[in-house]
Order: C-alpha cells, then sequence, then structure tokens
C-alpha cells in the first residue's frame, strides 16, 4: 500500500439531539491511500456520511484526529477550514448542488475565484475540465437546461477544476438511473485511473461500489469489513 | 474581494425568481417612504412659506408679550414714538419708512362639496409706506387699492384659494361690500394669502379707532435691531416688543413644524416597524431558499462574509428600489400640491408641499436603514448555519 493520504485515528463522532446524545462514530481508524478509489457502505445510520463530511473538512470531530496530506484538519477554526476545503477537496453531490442561475461554465469556474487566477485563465481552466468530464459543448447551458447525467458531470468538472487532493462523493449516482449512474461512475474510475485522483465515495449500491478500488462496509459507527479489493 | 462581488452578483441574478417576496419588501418601504417624504413636504412647504415672509432688517412692534399679530394693539400714543426710535430709515421726503397695520379676520368660502368650509382671512391695512418698505411685494393684475375707498388688492393665493376672490368681485366683510381691485405677488410668501387694504380705511371699516396691530419699519441694516430694542427699554412708555420681522414669522411656523414633525416620526416609525417585519420575513425566506446553495458555497470553501454581504446587498437593493418608488409616489402626488392651513393667526396661509432633494435623501436613508436592520438578521443566520445541516435540507 502506498502512502496514506487520509489518515483517522480514534475518531468518534457524537452528536446532541434534544437531551439526547447519539454517538455516531466510535473511536474509528481508517487510511486511504493515495491514488485510491474508495467506496464507503453501509446501512442507513452506519455513519459514512459523516466520515465522508469529516474527511472532506466539512465537520469535526467529538474526538481523535483527522489527518489529510498529513496536515490535521480536526483543530482547524471554521475560516482556516473553509480555506482547506478550497485547496484540498473537491465535492460531489447527490443532488448536483449546481447555482441555477449560473452556466455549466460559470458553476465550473466557482472554486477559482478562491485562487488567484485571472478572469481568463478561470475561464481556460473551466473549458478543460469540462472537456474532461465529456460537456465542453454545454458550457453556456444552463443546469434546468441539462439532464441529470450531464448535470453531475458539470458538477464532477466543477470538483475537479482547481485540481484538489480529494474527490468527496455522497452519493453521486443516487438521483440517476442505471445507465446514466454507469456513466457517471466510468467517469470517475477514469479520473482516478489516467488522472490519479484520489476519490472518496459513498453509496448505498453494491454495484457503483464495484467501480471503486478499495470498499469499506460500515456498521453502526464502526469499520465492519475494510479493504475489500 | 472578486469572490465577494461574484456572490453578490449571482444572489441579485436570482432575485426575478423570489419577485412575490421580493415585492412585500419593495412596497412595504415605498409605503413609509411616500408617507414620510409626503409629511414632512408638508412642513417643509409650511416652513419655507413663512420662513420667507420678512427680511431681517425690517423691525416689527407688537404690544408687549403677546405672540400673534392678533392679538396686538399699538395704542395711538406710541405710534408715532415708534417711528422715531433711531435706527429707522427715512424716505426721501424725510418721513420714517415706517407702516402701522391693522389686521383683522375676514371669512371667505373655500372647496368643493364636503371639504367646502368657511375660512379665515387676514385682511391687513397698511400705510402708503407699508408698500414702500416691501420691494418684494409686485402687482400682478389691476391695481393697488385707492385710500378712502373699499377696496382691496389680494394675494395670489388667496386669489386661488378661496371662492369669489377674483378681480372686480365684490366681497361682503361685516356688512360692507369691498372690490377686489388687483392681484400681488409677494415671493411667495405668508403676505400672499391676505387681503390688503388702506390702513385707515380698515381701522373705520372695523372699528379699531386710531390704534394699530403692529408697526413695521425699515432699519438701516440687520444690526439697528439692537439700538431699537435698547431705545424700547430706556422709555417707560414703550410697553411693545421689538423684533426683526424674519423672526416673528419664523417664530410663527415654529409650533406647526414641531407637530408635523412629531407626527411625521410617530406614523413613519410605525410603518417603519411593519415594513422591518415584512423585510425580516422575506428575506429569511429568501435565506431558507437559498440554503442548500449557500451550504454548497460554503462547502467549496467560500467564507461566511460573501455570504452574509450577498443577503445584505439583495435586502439593500430592495430598499433601495422601495426607497426611490416611495420617493417618486410622494413627488408625484404631492410636489407644489398647493394648500392652507390655519397658522398661528388663526387666518389662513397657503403653502405648497416641497420634496426637496434634502427629503429624498431622507426618505432614502429610512428605507436602506429598514433594508440593513430587516437583512442582517437572516444574513447572520446564513452564514452560521452549519453546512453539514444545511446540505441534508431538500
Amino acid at each position: 500500500m502506498s502512502k496514506a493520504i487520509v489518515e483517522i485515528k480514534q475518531v468518534s463522532k457524537t452528536y446532541t439531539r434534544g437531551k439526547q446524545k447519539v454517538e455516531v462514530l466510535t473511536a474509528l481508524d481508517l487510511e486511504v491511500a493515495k491514488g485510491d478509489f474508495l467506496a464507503l457502505m453501509g446501512p442507513s445510520g452506519s455513519g459514512k456520511t459523516t466520515l465522508l463530511n469529516l474527511i472532506g473538512g466539512l465537520d469535526q470531530p467529538t474526538a481523535g484526529q483527522v489527518l489529510v496530506d498529513g496536515q490535521r484538519i480536526d483543530n482547524l477554526g471554521s475560516s482556516a477550514l473553509a480555506a482547506w476545503r478550497a485547496r484540498h477537496v473537491g465535492f460531489v453531490f447527490q443532488f448536483y448542488n449546481l447555482m441555477p442561475m449560473l452556466t455549466a461554465q460559470k458553476n465550473v469556474e466557482l472554486p477559482l475565484l478562491l485562487t488567484n487566477l485571472s478572469g481568463a485563465e478561470r475561464a481556460q481552466r473551466a473549458r478543460i475540465a469540462l472537456t474532461v468530464v465529456g460537456l465542453a459543448d454545454r458550457a453556456s447551458h444552463k443546469p434546468n437546461e441539462l439532464s441529470g447525467g450531464q448535470a453531475q458531470r458539470v458538477a464532477i468538472a466543477r470538483a475537479l477544476v482547481a485540481d484538489p487532493t480529494l474527490l468527496v462523493c455522497d452519493e453521486p449516482t443516487g438521483d440517476l438511473d442505471r445507465r446514466t449512474a454507469d456513466e457517471i461512475l466510468g467517469l470517475l474510475q477514469t479520473l482516478n485511473r489516467e488522472h490519479g485522483k484520489t476519490i472518496i465515495m459513498v453509496t448505498h449500491d453494491p454495484k457503483a461500489a464495484e467501480y471503486a478500488t478499495h470498499q469499506v462496509h460500515m456498521d453502526k459507527g464502526a469499520v465492519a469489513i475494510g479493504e475489500v479489493p | 474581494m472578486k469572490q465577494i462581488f461574484a456572490i453578490i452578483w449571482m444572489n441579485l441574478r436570482a432575485v426575478p425568481q423570489r419577485a412575490g417576496s421580493s415585492l412585500v419588501i419593495v412596497i412595504g418601504i415605498a409605503g413609509v417612504v411616500a408617507v414620510l417624504v409626503a409629511l414632512l413636504a408638508m412642513a417643509q412647504g409650511f416652513g419655507a412659506t413663512l420662513k420667507a415672509t420678512g427680511k431681517a432688517d425690517r423691525v416689527m412692534f407688537l404690544s408687549a408679550g403677546v405672540t400673534a399679530e392678533l392679538s396686538s394693539v399699538l395704542v395711538p400714543d406710541i405710534v408715532p414714538v415708534l417711528r422715531e426710535l433711531p435706527g429707522i430709515v427715512r424716505d426721501a421726503d424725510g418721513r420714517p419708512l415706517a407702516s402701522a397695520e391693522v389686521v383683522v379676520i375676514t371669512e371667505l368660502r373655500r372647496g368643493n362639496g364636503a371639504q367646502r368650509a368657511d375660512v379665515n382671512v387676514s385682511l391687513r391695512g397698511v400705510e402708503p409706506a407699508g408698500l414702500k418698505l416691501r420691494p418684494e411685494v409686485r402687482l400682478v393684475e389691476g391695481r393697488w387699492f385707492t385710500p378712502g375707498l373699499r377696496e382691496i388688492t389680494v394675494g395670489q393665493s388667496a386669489a386661488r384659494q378661496f371662492e369669489g376672490v377674483k378681480l372686480g368681485a365684490t366681497l361682503k366683510f361685516r356688512g360692507s361690500e369691498w372690490t377686489v381691485v388687483g392681484t400681488f405677488v409677494s415671493d411667495g410668501d405668508a403676505h400672499e394669502s391676505e387681503l390688503w387694504t388702506d390702513a385707515d380705511t380698515a381701522r373705520s371699516a372695523f372699528g379699531r379707532g386710531s390704534s394699530a396691530s403692529s408697526l413695521v419699519a425699515q432699519m438701516a441694516s440687520a444690526t439697528a435691531i439692537d439700538t431699537i430694542k435698547a431705545a424700547v427699554k430706556a422709555d417707560p412708555r414703550l410697553q411693545v416688543d421689538a423684533m426683526p420681522e424674519l423672526e416673528y414669522f419664523a417664530s410663527q411656523s415654529k409650533q406647526f413644524t414641531e407637530q408635523i414633525g412629531l407626527l411625521t416620526g410617530v406614523v413613519a416609525a410605525i410603518m417603519a416597524i411593519g415594513a422591518l417585519f415584512g423585510a425580516l420575513n422575506s428575506m429569511y425566506s429568501a435565506v431558507s431558499t437559498r440554503q442548500v446553495e449557500i451550504a454548497t458555497l460554503r462547502a467549496i470553501g467560500f467564507g461566511g462574509l460573501p455570504v452574509v454581504l450577498s443577503v445584505l446587498a439583495e435586502a439593500m437593493l430592495l430598499a433601495l428600489a422601495g426607497g426611490v418608488l416611495g420617493g417618486l409616489i410622494a413627488y408625484v402626488l404631492f410636489n407644489n400640491m398647493s394648500v392652507s392651513t390655519l397658522g398661528s393667526n388663526f387666518t389662513q396661509v397657503a403653502f405648497n408641499f416641497a420634496v426637496t432633494p434634502a427629503l429624498m435623501e431622507k426618505g432614502l436613508s429610512w428605507a436602506l436603514a429598514i433594508g440593513l436592520l430587516g437583512g442582517l438578521p437572516p444574513a447572520l443566520k446564513a452564514a452560521r448555519q452549519p453546512v453539514v445541516e444545511a446540505l441534508r435540507a431538500k
């Protein structure tokens, strides 16, 4: 196994709902190697999305350490964490989460607004990212003029465009039919194999998980079966 | 900076999609601003009319302690003494440039239908010097009254506002008939709401003996008022108050302006509170509609500040639109609208609503303040909401 890019050390996460405390993750350990395509599987409530949010720096653990590329992110403040996300993580959501009033091109350019790139450079990078996902000809379309599969491709282009350390995908095919889902998963697989992108994907779907290089099955806040090749 | 502008611009482009709730803000604020500007324009117009009346270098004498010309009586003995006071200018013939005047209340009709009413109008008896020392008073139609005849020359506002006051008409006051022989203007001041005649004719017609209501005189300069006041104080016969004419008319508008100011403040504040809650409600709903969008931006790495500013920009822009709309409504409906009201002489003073740039500015600052207060709490809520929770909302 090559160098771990994500290290989860004794991570616990507890939510407080009213007076009740719900422990979602319990002293969890996990490593993801650079260049992996990891599928996080498990029933609802197993803690897989919570784990994904911790890795993506959207949430912070109650205890334990989260390291990405050697840097601890569990102790960063919220603005430092936002800046960290901008540099290191590309997100792909189940419902694409594109900005409805922006064209595909402008949606893809969004993360680049947080860099020092000029307008022309941003436009060029966004065009490249759209080409990679096969949607160069849809650059001027708005999200409501795109099919679900196309919208998810735009979202993947947006996640890629700033060349992040990690791609974090939460049920990326959950809203798509089988054929479109296979296309999207094929695209993720290509990004992993040919562009060396490290991808962590939460999914319910065993067929989707087959595209990954590794699978981790979670249950009740812990790893049930890990590292299925 | 560019991320802030990008997010603000992106949000503003989405505003038309929330047209309904956006309109609540615009219309609510337009109402506040229209009422505020209209009421202030009324106070402004009334104040401007009275403040434009009188000059700083003319002195006005009233009997001691009274606040209005109508309740003042200058007994015949002291009038010649007042005319001869130091500091009062003399004309080419060596006579003091001073006019002992009589003011009486007359009744005229105003308005139509249900608003029709008998109102009090000032009739002023002036001496020949009274016309000489008021260069702003100019005849625009007909001629001046002839001393000894029951003739009146009327102010232009009076001619416009009150029924039957036109050239050649005959008006009946206390059983005697008066002919309108001319119309004068006076730079739009309070005298334009009056009817003028010869002082002696007025005194005899209204049974005033030889007394006067006031004495107006031209001073050598505005500073001569101190000499005159000192001379009045030194002479125990003179139970009178001397003040610059300008000061007298300014004091007449003070109470009205203050009352209107209070009324305006109360009405505008109540409406503003309503508009504020409307704005809060609309902005909370806008933020809630955008919840996932905002959470996505924050996940990508945008900070809280652009989010706060984008929500505020939306609220402020809508408020500005409301402010401009309200200002325009007030301007179109009320600017230069001519009305008259009871001045403190218990007589009508006609004036025009004045929607000035300063009032527009005041209206717009109220609008922006409502926008800011209505936008800030939702903006902060949007920025503070945990990203993970907001992403889950659908």
